[in-house]
């Protein structure tokens, strides 16, 4: 238990620094931030509002405490653009960039968990050498050059499946389903070989172990000592690397949405940082950086599920 | 000279490289060597000025004296993808030995200090936190584009890697009778950094640099890609796939050829990353291989 308090604790620092250093990212900027913001043409009016808005004419930390304030509160801003709250429009663009999330890592894990076993299981043959050099692709290949020899083949010459674009699965499950398996396959990528490649070398550790050995030894099935005794001890490591991958997966999905035309938060992102729309810019890294310390938080909390020996 | 002093003349660790390259890191190191040599060459090399434009000549396919066709401004393909090596590399060099040097100093400072140790890994843990792609835009963004605005701008996501890495070498180095016997002789603390600890980084920073590298020239495409990066007017790998999207159903070669470059460039040094892993660090070789 005190483990479990200490390390949900532990994230509160971690989110702190990210907020001071998405603060200071503005304020420290060289020159006006006001007319980076609004750009070479801006009257001094303009200006004026968006100091006013931001909030630039007070000192640093007033300006932070009252941002960092909003925050704690559910307020993340206006944006500048729309003159909309900023989580209004986060919660307009959530679900397609969340439905595309869970596709994938869905996909990824169904994929890559038995990809690495069957490498380990198999470990030195044909079977393995195809999984590990499949990795090696899959992490060498960027997302967006994946995404585009997907459509390549399976939209423009094989016809199969639409080129790019978004349905909602409410308005149109099938329309919805067909857009979803170009971009979710193109995401999962990086993420299967990742997972394949720590899965294998998690289960070949494991493999040399005792345990599994005197498994065998006591004439279990096969299929029993790899899922019972030694994929569960190997499931750690993958769970990590799950969640540090998730990183790479946000930096995906801003690609994967440009490349498949989805409206989603990756493009929101894009968006915003090309109207220099700061307070969405803001308020997108914060929440992307605080999913990613949750995602972490609850792989850590979860070890002691799979490893009874972790006790907190 | 018999086959035993041959043997004792050339150093065990270029043996063990000499007896451990394998097929595919030969062949990556053969691609990269011919991407640097374009790079390098590109005003002789490539047929055509990359940003000549000629409207007669618009989007034509493969023809022998444009092999792999024009983009939409009749500019020559394959000229474009050659120059385009040029920014990728220099980012994927420069990114390195930027990250490389302040992760190595943050790092050995974090190792050996315990007071700064705490403040450094709560600050490196928060630049995790945040994808790398988005701060990376939004740094640009803010700052302009230029090829070291985005120089900067991707090192900064790459520092806490290559400090995590440092902090851990040095953290269990420092514990070695010969970092305590320095202590007790009254070495002065800048001379055991680099003398006695420093040393130990090596090699795994070799191995991890080539990482970094590759994941620059990621990067780099990706601001290029969703322009973000250093201006249009720059043939680079992520420009000429960006300026192609509007076309891609017409013509999908104009992404293809780009993409596929780039993804061999990074392919070859993450191979030959995978290789430098397995000949300085056999532990970790052995458990992935």
């Amino acid at each position: 238990m005190l483990y479990f308090i200490r390390r949900v604790l532990a994230a509160i620092p971690v989110m702190l620094v990210v907020a001071v250093f998405v603060f200071l990212l503005l304020r420290l900027t060289p020159g006006d931030p006001a007319a980076i913001i609004a750009g070479d043409m801006a009257t001094p009016e303009q200006l004026e509002r968006i100091r006013e808005s931001l909030g630039l004419n007070e000192t640093l930390l007033v300006q932070f405490t009252t941002w960092f304030g909003g925050i704690l509160q559910g307020d993340f801003g206006t944006s500048l653009i729309s003159s909309t709250p900023v989580i209004d429009l986060v919660a307009d663009r959530m679900w397609p960039t969340i439905w595309l999330a869970l596709i994938t890592i869905t996909l990824s894990v169904v994929i890559a968990v038995p990809m690495g076993v069957l490498a380990a299981w198999r470990h030195g043959s044909w079977i393995d050498h195809l999984v590990m050099t499949f990795s090696v692709l899959g992490f060498s290949i960027p997302v967006f050059v994946i995404g585009y020899l997907l459509i390549k083949v399976f939209a423009l010459d094989l016809k199969l499946l639409p080129v790019q674009g978004y349905k909602a699965p409410s308005q149109d499950f099938a329309g919805f389903a067909l857009r979803s398996v170009l971009p979710a396959f193109t995401l999962a990528s990086i993420y299967i070989a990742l997972i394949a490649r720590m899965t294998r070398a998690s289960l070949l550790d494991v493999l040399g172990e005792d345990y599994v050995r005197t498994a065998r030894a006591k004439g279990l099935k096969e299929r029993r000592v790899l899922y019972r005794h030694a994929l569960r001890n190997a499931a750690i490591p993958v769970l990590t690397v799950i969640g540090t991958g998730f990183a790479l997966l946000i930096s995906g999905v801003v690609v994967t949405e440009s490349v498949f035309n989805i409206p989603g938060l990756g493009r929101l992102t894009v968006d915003s940082i090309f109207a220099r729309d700061y307070p969405v810019i803001q308020a997108l890294i914060l929440l992307t950086s605080g999913v990613y310390v949750l995602v972490n938080l609850l792989i850590d909390l979860s070890y002691s599920i799979l490893d009874p020996r972790i006790r907190y | 000279m018999s086959d035993d002093t041959l043997r004792a003349a050339v150093p065990i660790r270029t043996r063990r490289i000499m007896a451990h390259v394998g097929i595919a890191p030969m062949i990556a190191a053969i691609v990269l060597t011919l991407i640097v040599l374009a790079a390098l060459f590109a005003p002789v090399i490539a047929p055509y000025d990359p940003i000549q434009q000629a409207p007669a000549m618009r989007l034509k396919d493969s023809t022998p004296e444009h092999l792999l066709g024009t983009d939409a401004y009749g500019r020559d393909l394959l000229s474009r993808v050659i120059y385009g090596a040029r920014v990728s590399l220099l980012i994927g060099i420069g990114v390195t030995v930027l990250a490389v040097v302040l992760g190595l100093a943050i790092g050995l400072v974090s190792g050996f200090f315990r007071y700064a140790d705490a403040v450094i890994m709560r600050i490196m843990d928060g630049l995790m936190a945040m994808p790398s792609v988005l701060l990376a835009i939004a740094i640009v963004s803010l700052v302009g584009a230029s090829i070291w605005t985005v120089m900067a701008a991707i090192t900064i996501p790459e520092i806490p890697r290559v400090v995590r890495l440092v902090r851990s070498i040095v953290l269990s180095a420092r514990e070695e009778p010969y970092v305590e016997a320095a202590i007790a002789l009254g070495t002065s603390m800048p001379r055991i950094l680099w003398r006695h600890l420093m040393p130990n980084t090596f090699a795994p920073l070799t191995v991890q640099a080539t990482y970094v590298c590759a994941s620059a020239i990621l990067t780099e495409a990706i601001l290029s890609f969703l322009g973000a990066g250093v201006s249009t007017e720059t043939p680079t790998w992520g420009n000429i796939m960006a300026e192609s999207r509007l076309y891609f159903q017409l013509k999908p070669w104009l992404i293809l050829w780009p993409g596929i470059t780039l993804s061999l460039c990074i392919l070859s040094i993450n191979l030959l990353g995978d290789k430098a892993r397995d000949v300085l660090d056999p532990r970790m070789g052995k458990r992935e291989a």
